[in-house]
């Protein structure tokens, strides 16, 4: 995050950070939790800082996120979504980087289908660049507020285990959860049938096609969402097959270690990978995880805009 | 940075007697403790805060709460510090209607106790908000006096002012010298 004296500073994946720095975020979103108690939950760290909010693709929770993080630093907020915007017309990433740019805003958060595309922004651009997921590649944002809620929970995450359940073939959460966690000192599994799961995992990363086997070793269950279309692609056979054997449902839980943390990151398909009873139950970080994000979000921001440029 | 002393002007005892003089002013100045917060600003107004606090509540026997604000979200300053440390602030009281001493152990400038200021007027809206210090050591850049002084310190700008406080440093001392 620190970059060479004078350089741009960027949230493209969780290896922009060092350890240190990853250390700093979930530090200082610590101390913006506290910010989010207070009678006026507004800060002026960023007055006259304008963060544009560039939304290839529909999300609901990482938007609002990010917008109430960027409010809350007294950023001016835009807000540039595809569907309400010239992207309709046809009008390229390329223009529209350009008509950012000469605009003068500060940061963009861009989500965009192609994986790639934060970097090609900042390429195009002079501006802080932030990655609110791209494809299925990426999606640091998130992998930092998943550590800051195991963090809460759990205390020190070295040594901890966590496992992915799910779709982790099509899962940016995934890939940047992996690094994440990695980079904590934790043990990572991939739980999936072997058609959502990608021909690599990354190095440290172990395997399972098998939930039963995997859930009492585990600190963390992290259930990824199952989209209805993955079915018509034939990647499994049927919704009631899929849940039989990778739906978290309390009678699996049971299997689990007492203090297990459960997360998803959102929106969640109940009885799907997630039954009713599990989402609500007390094991259930989700709305933890929706909390942490905007503390997690005003850190970032806050570290790449608010502060100093320069490595002096 | 580093600091090279050229002297030593307060001693562990001088730190104790200021810490009670300026307590007895509080205390005279507000008619009494009871509707009274300290707010320390990190890092050693903190620990002064609490020496205060504990010295008033000896004289009028009453319980004084006492609070820690972290200024750094509120500096006019952030984009020239390099990755600064954020810490949490924690008031332990509604501050509406309150008498609110900010405790810092040196006034400079006066912009930190701008920050500040802004800072506790977002909690709520105290009935008089006063300013505590260790040492006044002048040059100030604002319209800003301090209530209480434990000491006033006359320095150039090219010198530094270093509070050494026993929680933080492990003595009581003020010493003048040069950044090295």
């Amino acid at each position: 995050m620190v970059g060479e004296a004078g350089e741009r500073r960027h949230l493209l994946d969780v290896d922009d950070l060092a350890p240190e720095d990853l250390e700093r975020v979930l530090e200082t979103a610590r101390s913006f939790s506290e910010v989010m108690r207070r009678p006026i939950k507004k800060v002026p760290s960023l007055r006259g800082k304008t963060v544009v909010n560039l939304f290839y693709e529909p999300s609901t929770r990482t938007r609002l996120s990010f917008e109430v993080a960027a409010k809350r630093l007294s950023a001016d907020v835009l807000n540039f979504t595809a569907t309400t915007s010239s992207v309709e017309k046809g009008e390229s990433l390329k223009d529209t980087a350009l008509t950012l740019r000469a605009m003068g805003v500060d940061a963009v958060v861009i989500r965009h289908p192609v994986a790639g595309a934060p970097w090609l922004l900042r390429r195009w651009l002079d501006v802080t660049v932030l990655n609110a997921g791209d494809g299925m590649h990426a999606h640091p944002t998130q992998a930092l507020l998943d550590l800051f809620t195991m963090r809460e929970r759990l205390g020190d995450l070295e040594g901890k285990t966590i496992a992915y359940v799910g779709d982790i073939l099509h899962s940016r959460v995934a890939r940047s959860g992996f690094k994440a966690c990695l980079a904590m000192g934790m043990k990572v599994l991939a739980v999936a049938p072997p058609t959502l799961l990608p021909p690599v995992v990354p190095e440290g990363v172990e395997v399972s096609y098998d939930l039963d086997e995997v859930i009492p070793r585990c600190d963390v269950l992290y259930m990824l969402r199952v989209q209805k279309e993955r079915l018509l692609e034939g990647r499994f056979p049927s919704p009631q097959e899929y849940s039989r054997f990778y739906q978290l449902n309390m009678e699996r839980l049971k299997a689990a270690r007492p203090g297990v943390v459960v997360m998803h990151p959102g929106p969640m398909n109940r009885g799907m990978e997630i039954s009713s009873e599990v989402a609500d139950a007390p094991h259930a970080a989700v709305n933890a995880q929706v909390a942490a994000g905007v503390a997690v979000r005003m850190a970032v921001l806050f570290l790449l805009l608010g502060t100093g440029e320069r490595g002096d | 940075m580093g600091f090279r002393v050229k002297a030593r002007v307060m001693e562990e005892d001088d730190i104790r007697r200021a810490v009670r003089r300026i307590a007895h002013e509080i205390v005279e100045r507000n008619r009494g403790a009871s509707n009274l917060v300290l707010v320390g600003i990190r890092t050693r107004g903190v620990p002064l805060s609490s020496r205060i606090a504990e010295a008033v509540s000896s004289i009028e026997g009453v319980e004084v709460p006492v609070g820690r604000l972290d200024i750094t979200l509120y500096r006019d300053d952030l984009h020239t510090l390099e990755q600064p440390v954020v810490k949490e602030t924690y008031l332990p009281h509604d501050l509406e209607g309150k008498n609110v001493v900010i405790v810092d152990d040196v006034l400079y400038t006066g912009r930190s106790v701008r920050a500040a200021m802004d800072a506790i007027i977002d909690f709520g809206r105290p009935a008089t908000i006063q300013l505590a210090v260790l040492v006044d050591r002048g040059h100030r850049e604002l319209p800003i006096r301090a209530d209480y002084v434990g000491k006033n310190l006359p320095t150039s700008r090219e010198e530094k002012v270093k509070v050494s406080l026993k929680e933080v440093d492990g003595e009581d001392a003020v010493y003048i010298g040069y950044p090295d």
